[in-house]
């Protein structure tokens, strides 16, 4: 028996239970994706996109789900708090797959909307009717079965000419003491004009094995800007499976940053579709891995008209028997004249028993663009580590501000002063192995 | 103390090739020797295998420094107990600030010597007395190191790094090529600044002229892997005037 065919079981059996506490337009969304769900079944490593990431004996797995909606035993914001020293956020939660609506009032700009996804699609299913699985509809497999077995996440709408100026900061907390399933979504609308930065933090707080499969969709209007960081610090028996889609309307500009401090085995796609002129995206990633420790990014980059920009840069620093993928493609459609596109995929291998696996795809079908793609892997510069050597800088030292010079360029250009300071200090205490523990909460220290 | 550094019957090699066939010299503290010899003689060898570049391998022979066993030091401590190499061809290191680099360095000897780490003050204050020395630019020390630096600059950086690092032994490996007459005399006056009556210079080079600025006590000729004439500064003069053919000639 295949493992969807479990899962389609599950849902056959559950359904009721599942689409009861919903709202009409996810129960719509998840009917359609349901169908589609048990015709394409989980994408297996034949399939050119899984070819790295065999997800198949991760579903495998016995993972329990918290269909009936069971309340997280804690409350985060007692015991959980964010450690970026003057990191100043309006902060929400996501405990498992749970959303913690918030206790205050929310100090937001007027007709901002941040909150339960599933509450709003009741109570306004004309708002989120354009977007709510408008992108995600056309994914694979996994981003099906996020649809069928979606009950809630979280929104963020930011309306018209709107600037949101305090940092939305998410923290998805793993809290489990069963093997766990967690089925996260997020739905980020900014309409015209409108701005925001956020933060997303994947934190877990046991060490039990874990899959958390993630969907978010976002949906960046004309002229609009969104800086989006993630930060994944998790721990060796967790896995991520996440999925970024992102559709950019004209002169709208969208930045990520996509840090992997610690983990299990993860796979972000982000999938990017320039559909107005003008648009820009920047993507930048840092991963650092040992042990036995696995990281996928996958990026698409949709030029479907001309004069945007599209930017990339990916380091990965690996050491053991740890494993990087960088899949990197670029579609420039036949409109899309005068694209600009660079990407950039540098990797340090430490050890020799790390692999790094790098995959440019350019596919370019218009005729006056200007596109660039490069990829290196290497070790520590020899010639330099001597030369430090010969200052009198022990040689691990040494190492350690070849690799801190190396991740520095993904996270100098972090533009939140305060995250980025944080960000220098958990990068060098992971490479001198202090960073084994989650630092984001209170309950590890 | 008698001798800075003896080397006594060095050999060495590298990738199996035998560069260094035993090489005898001492120098006395304060004495300034300079090291001069036709291309692939064994010049740079020397100067790596005294800092103990992992590249090369010593096959027999011993160095005595300040009475230690200098082989058996790792490069660090080398460093730590101040032999200074003036890099023929400085590493450039994308992302390392010449700051950051410095005070690795720097607090890396004190903790060696058992001292706390330097006051970032008293650093900076440092950095700007030694930096004045050689002309270096402040805009360089802010720079990743030696990045985008021109040859000139490269070669002031590493006076810049000796002058932070107060060494015992300074080595000099061809510091003169690539510099223009100008970038020369702010080097050699920078090394001369330096010099103390307790330090000794090892000077290696091709040419004379980095001797007119430098001037060396004892003038050697390094040819095929030995040490095969010493003498005076007059050497260095005889030898601009008439090559090395006939030291070749002499040696066969």
């Amino acid at each position: 028996m295949s493992n969807e065919q479990e899962y389609i079981e599950l849902f056959d059996q559950n359904r009721s239970l599942i689409e009861e506490p919903c709202a009409p337009l996810l129960n719509k969304a998840r009917a359609k994706a349901y169908t589609s769900f048990k015709a394409i079944g989980f994408p297996t490593k034949d399939e050119e996109e899984y070819r790295y990431t065999d997800i198949l004996p991760i579903l495998a797995e016995n993972y329990g789900m918290n269909l009936g909606r069971v309340d997280a035993a804690i409350n985060p914001r007692e015991i959980f708090s964010c450690d970026v020293p003057n990191l100043h956020t309006h902060q929400e939660y996501i405990v498992n797959d749970t959303y913690l609506a918030r206790t205050e009032e929310s100090k937001l700009p007027e007709g901002v909307i941040l909150g339960s996804l599933n509450s709003v699609a009741a109570k306004r299913p004309e708002l989120l009717a354009p977007y709510y699985n408008a992108l995600a509809q056309n994914g694979d497999g996994v981003a099906q079965f996020n649809t069928t077995f979606v009950q809630d996440g979280l929104l963020l709408y930011i309306p018209r000419n709107t600037q949101v100026d305090t940092t939305i900061q998410l923290m998805n907390v793993l809290r489990t003491n069963v093997e766990l399933l967690s089925n996260r979504r997020l739905l980020i609308v900014l309409e015209e004009g409108a701005q925001a930065s956020m933060l997303v933090c994947d934190h877990t707080v046991e060490k039990i094995k874990s899959l958390s499969v993630q969907v978010v969709e976002i949906f960046i209007g004309r002229g609009a800007r969104l800086d989006l960081y993630e930060l994944e610090e998790t721990q060796n028996e967790n896995i991520r499976l996440s999925q970024l889609f992102v559709r950019q309307e004209a002169d709208s500009r969208f930045n990520h940053t996509n840090v992997t401090l610690t983990n299990g085995v993860t796979r972000n796609s982000v999938n990017v579709s320039l559909v107005g002129e003008g648009a820009e995206v920047n993507m930048n990633g840092l991963a650092i891995s040992d042990k036995k420790q696995h990281i996928e990014n996958n990026t698409v980059v949709d030029h479907v008209v001309g004069r945007c920009n599209s930017n990339e840069l990916y380091k990965y620093i690996l050491d053991d028997e740890s494993k990087g993928v960088f899949v990197g493609k670029m579609l420039i459609r036949k409109d899309a004249q005068h694209t600009a596109s660079q990407q950039t995929n540098r990797n340090l291998c430490l050890a020799k028993s790390a692999r790094m696996y790098a995959q440019p795809q350019l596919e370019i079908y218009a005729d006056d663009v200007k596109c660039g793609h490069g990829s290196t892997v290497g070790q520590l510069d020899e010639n330099a580590l001597f030369y430090m050597r010969q200052r009198g800088i022990p040689a691990d030292e040494a190492c350690h501000l070849l690799m801190f010079a190396f991740a520095g360029e993904v996270i100098d250009a972090i533009k939140l002063d305060a995250l980025r300071e944080r960000l220098h200090i958990l990068v060098e205490k992971r490479f001198r192995g202090e960073l084994n523990r989650c630092q984001g909460c209170s309950l590890c220290k | 103390m008698e001798n800075l550094i003896e080397i006594k019957n060095l050999h060495a090699t590298i990738e199996g090739k035998e560069i260094l066939k035993g090489i005898n010299l001492t120098v006395k503290p304060g004495e300034v020797h300079a090291i001069m010899g036709p291309n692939g003689s064994g010049k740079s060898t020397l100067s790596n295998v005294l800092v103990g570049h992992p590249a090369y391998t010593v096959t027999e022979g011993e160095v005595i420094y300040k009475g230690k066993d200098l082989l058996a030091l790792s490069p660090e401590d080398r460093s730590h107990e101040g032999i200074f190499l003036s890099f023929q061809y400085p590493v450039e290191i994308a992302g390392v600030s010449m700051t950051n680099f410095m005070r690795a360095a720097i607090n890396a000897r004190r903790k060696y010597n058992g001292e706390q780490a330097m006051p970032a003050g008293d650093f900076l204050k440092l950095m700007r007395e030694k930096r004045a020395l050689v002309n270096l630019d402040s805009k360089l020390a802010n720079r990743s190191v030696n990045e985008g630096f021109s040859g000139g600059e490269k070669k002031r950086n590493e006076i810049f790094q000796m002058a932070m690092l107060e060494p015992s032994l300074s080595i000099l490996d061809e510091t003169d090529s690539g510099l223009d007459i100008d970038a020369l005399r702010i080097v050699a006056d920078g090394v001369n600044k330096l010099k103390r009556p307790d330090t000794s210079t090892l000077v290696i080079t091709h040419y004379q002229r980095l001797l007119d600025y430098i001037k060396p006590d004892i003038v050697h000729v390094l040819y095929n892997g030995r040490i095969v004439k010493t003498a005076g500064p007059e050497l260095a003069l005889e030898l601009e005037e008439r090559g090395y053919d006939w030291i070749k000639n002499e040696n066969p």
